[in-house]
């Protein structure tokens, strides 16, 4: 928890010596990143919007990481998810919404879990790198994603543009009034947060994950099975990622389309890190990675460029696994 | 090196060392595994600092803080695991140790530009001409077996123009035409002024190869003679030790029907030679069957093929009738095996998890620690309370994780995990190894408790008065295959110290 706050306290440091180089008040670009995104209630909505996606992708990852398989893959497993739901709103257009929608969680659930699945299988069959591969297949899915909008499923009445016909109204996520909040989604991210704290401390899945997490010999010589548990988590990870996607589709955009995700995926890297893999403190995490998001775009009125957000991001990370690395250290003064 | 003492946490590795080497002369240095070897020539070689005791190189007190003044004052080393860029050519791997050029003047940081691998290639050649160790220097390390990795680290050290030697069980990972080579290497070497420290558990070769050895037990210097003064049989006396420390009654009980049988196994090791030759052995309940042998004869391929954790390439195993040959490590355990690793530290225990999360790593599926899906919390915590009062576990609570604890009561907590079920199959591997008095005589006690009450044990140790004490049967392992076999009553530790050493009488 320390080490998290401390990330967090010695980032906000470092990008104000940035800040400053840019002739920017730093105190002032934080008070204008906290009032955009929880000063007021639209800004505090559209904070959620953009937690949602990141809750999700973070709670799966958590697991994941907990059993040391390192997926960077979220991203395009969340734009898979987005593929499978948008394919199941665009071939059933007249199906009741009671249908159609859960259909469309299920099968971007599907997808995004197998795009999870293949880094996992191949990890554990031949010894990749659970990292890189996942890492490559963020840039199939985009070109997947690209080809689609572009080429078959490119809407006759969208002016060229790479969009597909917006979702009829049953393909739609219900909104909180008067915000973005597509709150079934949200509820699903809160509910599967709170299920995988529990999945993790106290079911057997979850002493199997924490047991190859801390070291894979033990589980061996315990008879747990690595392939098993580096499948299960891999799916669980991409289809939380792919559930995600889904949200994105169904409930901000209404079609799919290029740019449904401005790095979800990478982004809930760090905040999953930064709660310390655990899914209860992912919650909070994503909100205050969501309002950054927000923020980013209040501090473009002064001065800043958007990728000051990144950087202010990659600095928490930077911070954090640095000091992952210097807790091994003891301080030793020498005389 | 003159009154080395050097302690980890509790534990004396070394206690008041004496070891002198002269030149031109192959010293070995003898003794069991944890006796302090390695940890003596780290010592020298700057790895470690000694908390007490002082280092004289030709008369003169010297200062070793680090491998680059061992170098310096003429010590190279050849670790067990090697210290080799696997990407890179040999010619590149030992031109990186080039830069002990320390004098900064404009002309030589010039130097820095130059390419130096063609006079380095020249040099590698000499040296490997002038002392046989055959290499090609422009293979990629990765390409070269273990036993050429070796000789680029032999080459690497000589380079560097070391006048003393020293090779960590340099014999464990070569076959034995390369062994028979790299003894060549090493009389080319003494014979033009180098020193050679040979450190080893193997008699046979300290007994060929060195001119002096030194035998060290639990960290101390038992004897230090000339090889052609002594023979194996002494010295297996010296490096086993023979006084007892404890008595323990052994009750009376007659053994009941096998448990397990094994018939003909054959199983590699990690390097991909045969490791298990063919052995066949059958522990009855109420039995204990001692298996001796100096570590790395495949004792612990034996232990890992049985339960589960290595696949045999041909043979078969039975537990209670079953076959289990290949069989995953979990349908071992269900039939009644436990398991005490080897490896405690590293494979017995998850160091991050409590102590009652690691009480329950093996049975955590069962429906007494689970009902479907969720695990008993509760349940785990009061069980594993209950655990830790019963076997003295020394531990600030059942949540604390596991790190905390110390090697006794990690090893007691194994057992305890381990026995708790009432196993029908024991397998133990050196399970008193590196623990105090009092933490070992429980320890053997419980397992003599298990034999009582009809379990069937295959104890297997490197301690021959644990083995005596325990054992009813004891079969002496060397070089993969069983060599002798004998009722503990009538086991001789003379006759079992030369058998260990690969000697048939």
């Amino acid at each position: 928890m320390l080490s998290s706050v401390l990330s967090v306290g010695l980032a906000l440091v470092a990008a104000a010596l940035i800040f400053l180089s840019f002739n920017v008040d730093p105190v002032e670009a934080y008070r204008r990143i906290f009032i955009g995104s929880f000063g007021s209630w639209y800004g505090f909505s559209e904070t959620i919007v953009k937690a949602i996606p990141l809750m999700l992708c973070a709670v799966g990852l958590s697991v994941a990481f907990k059993a040391r398989l390192w997926n960077i893959g979220a991203e395009g497993q969340l734009l898979m998810g987005a593929i499978g739901a948008s394919w199941v709103a665009l071939t059933f257009p007249d199906a009741p919404a009671y249908v159609v929608l859960p259909s469309m969680f299920g099968l971007g659930f599907v997808f995004g879990a197998v795009w999870g699945l293949v880094p996992g299988a191949l990890a554990a069959k031949f010894g990749t790198q659970v990292a890189i591969v996942s890492l490559m297949m963020n840039y199939v899915a985009g070109r997947v994603l690209e080809y689609l909008v572009y080429g078959p499923w490119k809407g006759p009445g969208e002016w060229g543009f790479p969009y597909t016909t917006k979702f009829s109204a049953s393909a739609q996520l219900p909104r909180l009034a008067g915000t973005r909040i597509h709150y079934p989604t949200l509820l699903l991210g809160l509910l599967l947060a709170l299920a995988f704290f529990f999945v993790i401390k106290r079911s057997k899945f979850g002493f199997e994950v924490r047991v190859t997490g801390e070291n894979p010999d033990v589980a061996k010589y315990a008879g747990m099975s690595y392939f098993k548990i580096a499948l299960m988590t891999m799916l669980i990870s991409g289809g939380l990622a792919g559930l995600a996607g889904v949200g994105e589709v169904a409930g901000i955009q209404l079609r799919l389309r290029t740019g449904i995700s401005p790095g979800y995926g990478y982004t809930a890297i760090i905040v999953a890190w930064l709660s310390q893999l655990n899914p209860l403190l992912v919650v909070p995490g994503s909100l205050l990675f969501g309002g950054l998001l927000v923020g980013g775009d209040a501090i473009q009125m002064i001065g800043l460029p958007f990728a000051a957000v990144d950087m202010f991001n990659g600095l928490i990370l930077l911070f954090m696994v640095g000091g992952e690395v210097l807790t091994q250290y003891k301080i030793k003064v020498k005389f | 090196m003159k009154g080395i003492t050097k302690r980890f946490q509790n534990v004396v590795a070394n206690d008041k060392v004496d070891f002198s080497v002269k030149s031109g002369e192959v010293h070995a240095l003898l003794g069991e595994n944890g006796a302090g070897k390695t940890t003596l020539m780290n010592i020298l070689y700057g790895l470690y600092q000694a908390d007490e005791g002082d280092i004289f190189v030709r008369g003169e007190k010297v200062l070793i803080k680090s491998p680059r003044d061992a170098i310096k004052i003429g010590i190279g080393m050849v670790h067990q695991h090697f210290k080799l860029v696997g990407s890179n050519t040999v010619v590149e791997n030992i031109a990186l140790c080039l830069q002990t050029d320390e004098s900064k003047t404009p002309l030589k940081l010039l130097k820095v530009f130059r390419n130096p691998l063609p006079s380095v290639e020249q040099r590698i050649k000499e040296l490997s001409q002038r002392y046989g160790l055959k290499v090609d220097p422009k293979a990629k390390i990765w390409q070269l077996s273990v036993g050429e990795q070796q000789r680029v680290e032999i080459i690497k050290a000589l380079f560097k123009g070391v006048d003393v030697l020293i090779l960590d069980e340099p014999t464990s990972v070569l076959t034995p035409a390369e062994s028979e080579q790299l003894f060549k290497t090493l009389q080319t070497m003494t014979s033009e002024g180098h020193s050679v420290v040979f450190i080893t558990h193997k008699l046979e070769e300290a007994e060929k190869i060195s001119d002096m050895v030194t035998v060290l037990r639990n960290g101390k210097v038992v004897a230090s003679i000339e090889t052609s003064k002594t023979d194996k049989r002494t010295l297996a006396r010296l490096m086993v030790g023979r006084e007892i420390l404890f008595r323990l009654e052994k009750a009376q009980v007659a053994h009941g029907e096998p448990v397990l049988e094994v018939k003909g196994l054959k199983a590699l090791n990690d390097q991909g030679l045969l490791a298990l030759k063919g052995v066949s052995l059958t522990v009855h309940s109420s039995e204990i069957l001692g298996i001796v042998g100096v570590a790395g004869n495949g004792q612990k391929e034996l232990a890992e093929v049985i339960t589960g954790l290595r696949k045999a390439t041909e043979g078969e195993i039975r537990i209670l009738g079953e076959n289990v040959t290949n069989r995953s490590a979990n349908v071992v355990t269900q039939l009644g095996a436990a398991y005490i690793p080897e490896e405690r530290i590293r494979v017995g225990v998850v160091q991050g998890m409590s102590v009652s999360d690691n009480m329950v790593l093996k049975s955590y599926r069962s429906s007494s620690f689970a009902n479907g899906f969720w695990l008993k919390k509760n349940y785990i915590e009061e069980y594993s309370k209950g655990l830790v009062s019963e076997y003295n576990i020394v531990t600030p609570s059942p949540q604390a994780p596991v790190t905390l604890l110390s090697g006794g009561n990690i090893q007691r907590l194994i057992l305890a995990r381990e026995i708790s079920g009432n196993p029908k199959l024991i397998i133990a591997s050196h399970p008193t190894y590196g623990l105090d008095v009092g933490a070992t005589e429980q320890i053997r006690r419980l397992l003599l408790e298990q034999r009582k009450n009809g379990a069937a044990v295959l104890l297997i140790s490197e301690d021959l008065e644990e083995v005596l004490s325990l054992s009813d049967r004891i079969i002496v392992m060397f070089n993969g295959a069983f060599i002798g076999e004998m009722p503990a009553e009538k086991a001789n530790v003379d006759e079992i110290g030369l058998l260990m050493a690969g000697v048939k009488s």
